[in-house]
């Protein structure tokens, strides 16, 4: 009954083209941002804001900036894990050199360093398609991390090889280091969550995104309406190194304080986003917060099955996670292969003709 | 002669050896790329499932043990019995036909006509699967291969060329374990070649892996043969499991030796068995080469990134690998 587009009269070119043309859709954002601003803040406690929300929040970034490359453009990357160690070393290299500068605007200036590795990573893409580029980004992975483990200079000589987070205030409240509330980190990550989003939704439907989306089709077929593949390939390269160096910044500072490379950043975090963009929807933005907070919640919630109400030991819980990661994986390329995003798109269309759907 | 000189042929020949494990695995990849057109991420997770399962016939152990321990409260671990090597074998290799013919009709053939890079992830949601039942199924504890296979360095090579390089140089050290690889790398690519080449089925799967319609038309049944792929690089992965575990015991990290492999079939090209030997070899070579010489100066560890670096470089100026078909497109 409410979600129409009928009776909703735009009555000018920029209402027409606005990011949410049914007026619901408005509504539902608004209220969502008002309660994850106003609302959620007062609300949560410890636990919930670092096993749930933190990793949510901050995988979603990174998943909305794979999503970008792999399911916009169609160049698959199994390097994320490699560029959210950009992100996260950038952040605390600038963190250390400069401490006056405003900790946002590192997280911000990590993104841009990110981005830089990124794109010079993306340009055997040029050359390499399809699998060929997904085993080539495994040499960024790789490399990266070997070169975070190896060149002291990158976390400043420190005895034990790990990077820990100084202690850093936005309006004077500390969002970095053990004395943050946990109001404070979950907020910090909410704000650049809502940015990126609205980026990547802004640049998806524009030029860039047509383009981006060309490539991913048919690179040939597009090079031959005019777009150019270098600029698409390279902006899109770009923009999801931006996304996940943000994203491997604020997981450091913010999330972890303290990281070993290897350990936080390894293949393993690279193939947890990809799945979170396959389970998700590939070419969704709604889909990488889906798939984010689907395999965010997935393990706390076999945890509290498995080992709290059947009491079974941690570790066979945590082979069983994954049985049931690969089995949903499978499953999901079978039957919905554009993921949960799918089954929204395919709720809303319901939605739109109910209760008369002839 | 100086000395440094036959440390750097031991180099090489060593890495040599590395290569023919690498290729091992490349061998099962190229296998069904071939046949079915799928870049199969889970053959090192297969190899490991191979030489769990092994392992855990060869001791009689209870499938499943620990997870039935914590919802009965059991206590049960073992059967009891210890099966002979080569009735293991055998069983193990019925269990990878049994996963074949499980993963041909509960995965893949819901997956026909879908686009080669869903089928590549459908593959690494299958790696993560089947680590997992093999986890579950036999434990994840470090286990020990005794197949009785020979351990440890080749005495003679090591006699027959002491005093090369000088009164410092003791000879070459190269592990028994890795001549047998070889050996068995040797033997097992004859047989594949022989079998593609001389047999009925063999050339069923050429002509499949040639065009799928066209195969099809002539009466080829397309499952039988995939369950048939499958089957056999679940066989290269029990061969290459076996080796690898010999060598570095049946853990978790075998299963990472699938990561080698890719650049290894990178270099060869995807569709060419003689390219997943040479891949390798050159990957082998080249990694432990660059340690040597490159390694002390940039802190070490350097094999964990080179081939991977080599692969990329290599494959800007030729990206079909090198006896990969050439990639031809069309609109």
């Amino acid at each position: 009954m409410l979600y129409r587009e009928a009776g909703d009269y735009k009555t000018s070119y920029e209402a027409d083209s606005q990011t949410f043309p049914i007026a619901f859709d408005r509504y539902r954002y608004w209220f969502v941002l008002a309660v994850a601003f106003l609302v959620l803040p007062f609300l949560v406690n410890d636990y919930v804001v670092n096993a749930l929300l933190l990793p949510f929040l901050i995988y979603s970034i990174a998943a909305i900036g794979l999503n970008i490359l792999t399911g916009y453009t169609g160049q698959v990357s199994l390097g994320t894990g490699g560029f959210m160690a950009v992100g996260a070393y950038a952040c605390y290299k600038l963190m250390t050199a400069f401490p006056d500068v405003n900790i946002l605007i590192h997280v911000l200036l990590a993104g841009g360093i990110t981005a830089i590795v990124g794109t010079l990573f993306g340009l055997p893409s040029l050359r390499i398609k399809g699998f060929y580029l997904a085993v080539a980004t495994l040499a960024a992975q790789f490399f990266l991390v070997w070169l975070f483990n190896k060149v002291a200079w990158f976390y400043n000589y420190s005895a034990s090889g790990q990077i820990s987070a100084p202690e850093r205030f936005v309006f004077g409240v500390a969002v970095t280091g053990p004395n943050t509330p946990a109001w404070a980190s979950y907020l910090v990550c909410l704000v650049f969550v809502t940015f990126c989003a609205l980026i990547a939704r802004n640049l998806t439907r524009g030029a860039l995104g047509r383009q981006w989306m060309a490539i991913r089709d048919m690179d040939i077929a597009a090079e031959i309406i005019g777009v150019n593949p270098l600029k698409a390939k390279l902006t899109a390269f770009a923009v999801s190194s931006f996304f996940v160096g943000i994203s491997g910044a604020l997981f450091f500072a913010v999330y972890l304080g303290a990281v070993e490379v290897g350990e936080a950043f390894g293949i393993n975090k690279s193939f947890l986003v990809l799945f979170m963009i396959i389970i998700g929807g590939l070419g969704s933005i709604f889909g990488a917060f889906a798939g984010a907070a689907f395999l965010v919640t997935l393990p706390v919630f076999l945890k509290l099955i498995g080992v709290d109400l059947l009491g079974w030991p941690t570790d066979l819980v945590a082979h069983l996670q994954l049985v049931v990661v690969g089995l949903l994986i499978m499953f999901f390329l079978v039957k919905e292969p554009h993921g949960l995003a799918q089954l929204w798109r395919v709720a809303k269309e319901k939605l739109r003709l109910w209760p008369f759907p002839h | 002669m100086p000395a440094d000189f036959y440390y750097g042929i031991e180099v090489v020949l060593n890495g040599l050896m590395a290569g023919v494990m690498y290729a091992l695995v490349a061998l099962g990849f190229v296998l069904i790329f071939k046949a079915s057109g799928i870049f199969n991420f889970a053959q090192g997770v297969m190899a490991l499932f191979a030489a769990l399962t092994l392992v855990g016939i060869m001791e009689g152990q209870v499938p499943f043990a620990h997870l039935i321990n914590a919802t009965f409260g059991t206590e049960i671990h073992h059967f009891g019995w210890h099966v002979p090597a080569l009735l293991a074998i055998l069983l193990t290799v019925g269990v990878m036909v049994i996963f074949a013919w499980a993963v041909q009709r509960f995965l893949f053939r819901h997956l026909v006509g879908q686009e080669p890079i869903i089928l590549f992830m459908a593959t690494i949601g299958l790696a993560y699967f089947l680590e997992g039942v093999g986890d579950l199924m036999w434990g994840s504890n470090i286990k020990t291969l005794a197949l009785g296979l020979p351990q440890g360095g080749a005495r003679w090579i090591e006699d027959a060329t002491a005093g090369l390089g000088g009164d410092d140089f003791y000879g070459f050290f190269i592990d028994k374990l890795d001549l047998v690889a070889t050996l068995v790398a040797i033997v097992l690519v004859a047989g594949l070649i022989a079998f593609s080449q001389y047999t009925k089925h063999g050339r069923a799967m050429r002509a499949v892996a040639d065009d799928h319609q066209a195969a099809l038309s002539v009466g080829i049944s397309l499952n039988f043969i995939w369950i048939l792929v499958w089957s056999l690089a679940g066989f290269v992965a029990l061969v290459a499991g076996v080796m690898w575990g010999a060598k570095s015991g049946v853990q978790f990290s075998l299963s990472l030796i699938a990561l080698k492999a890719l650049p290894v079939l990178m270099l060869g090209g995807f569709t060419s068995i003689p390219g997943a030997i040479v891949g390798g070899l050159i990957i082998g070579v080249g990694e432990k080469l660059f340690e040597f010489l490159v390694g002390p100066m940039v802190g070490g560890a350097t094999e964990n990134w080179f081939a991977y670096v080599l692969a990329l470089l290599f494959l800007v100026f030729r990206p079909q690998g090198l006896f990969g078909e050439k990639i031809i497109e069309r609109v």
